[in-house]
């Protein structure tokens, strides 16, 4: 009898090798998600409309601009890895790592761009 | 020497052969909403990145995220986030191997669309 998990039977299975990490990750960033989104739905559509003074005294307070930064932090992740796994079910060759190289791209520049933003409402 | 002749290999049915089922659809819109939901966070993190930088870039940012467009993104993008976060939570049900039958997979598909548009509609509503 080996003492294996379900998942040590999985890893370093399939032509990649890492498909049961890419699951994981993405479970483990479903949860998170799960947590932060329906609080920060609320958050940025009670900010949303605000005049420009309001938005700022919005994401210059600590819990918004955290929850905000975790979101972006998490959810981009979770987008990237997402969006690579649907770019690897439908395109083949250079198109596909064309492919997977803008959607990594966009995520991180997302990502920049959303925690420039909260620091410098924050300073 | 092996043969070089190609074979004929019959093809696997395909989705134009597929009866549409609630099972099949609820997945797909799965992967449209979740990746969907980019172009409202694109809009989202321009506005939030005007209202950093300068009152200009604000006015521009703000006018077009609450305008008729602004309102289409982010309603479908309410929309898209309650259904992908619903599917979600279903996918970890499935993933702990439970609701795997047919009839319970089906339930579940009917609750991720209906609750995404009740969630949906109390958004707005209270947003």
């Amino acid at each position: 009898m080996r003492y294996l998990t379900a998942r040590k039977r999985a890893e370093g299975k399939g032509a990649s090798r890492t498909g049961t990490q890419h699951h994981w990750h993405m479970t483990v960033s479903a949860v998170a998600l799960a947590f932060l989104i329906p609080v920060w739905i609320f958050v940025f559509g009670h900010a949303l409309g605000q005049p420009l003074d309001g938005v700022r005294a919005t994401f210059a307070r600590p819990f918004p601009a955290i929850l905000t930064g975790l979101v972006l932090v998490v959810g981009m992740r979770h987008f990237a890895m997402g969006a690579q796994m649907m770019i690897e079910d439908y395109a083949r060759g250079t198109a596909r790592k064309m492919l997977v190289i803008f959607a990594m791209s966009l995520s991180a520049v997302i990502v920049a761009c959303g925690l420039f933003a909260l620091v410098k409402i924050a300073l | 020497m092996a043969e070089v002749k190609r074979v004929e290999r019959p093809l696997s049915p395909h989705l134009q052969i597929y009866r549409v089922q609630l099972t099949s659809v609820t997945s797909i819109l799965t992967r449209i909403t979740g990746n969907g939901l980019i172009v409202g966070t694109v809009l989202a993190v321009w506005w939030l990145m005007a209202a950093a930088i300068s009152p200009g870039a604000f006015a521009l940012a703000n006018a077009v995220a609450t305008s008729w467009f602004g309102d289409l993104v982010f309603t479908v993008s309410a929309w898209a986030l309650w259904y992908h976060y619903l599917a979600g939570l279903r996918h970890l049900v499935f993933d702990a191997g439970r609701g795997l039958d047919i009839p319970t997979a089906e339930k579940l598909g009917w609750g991720v669309i209906f609750g995404s548009l009740g969630l949906t509609l109390l958004t707005i509503l209270i947003v």
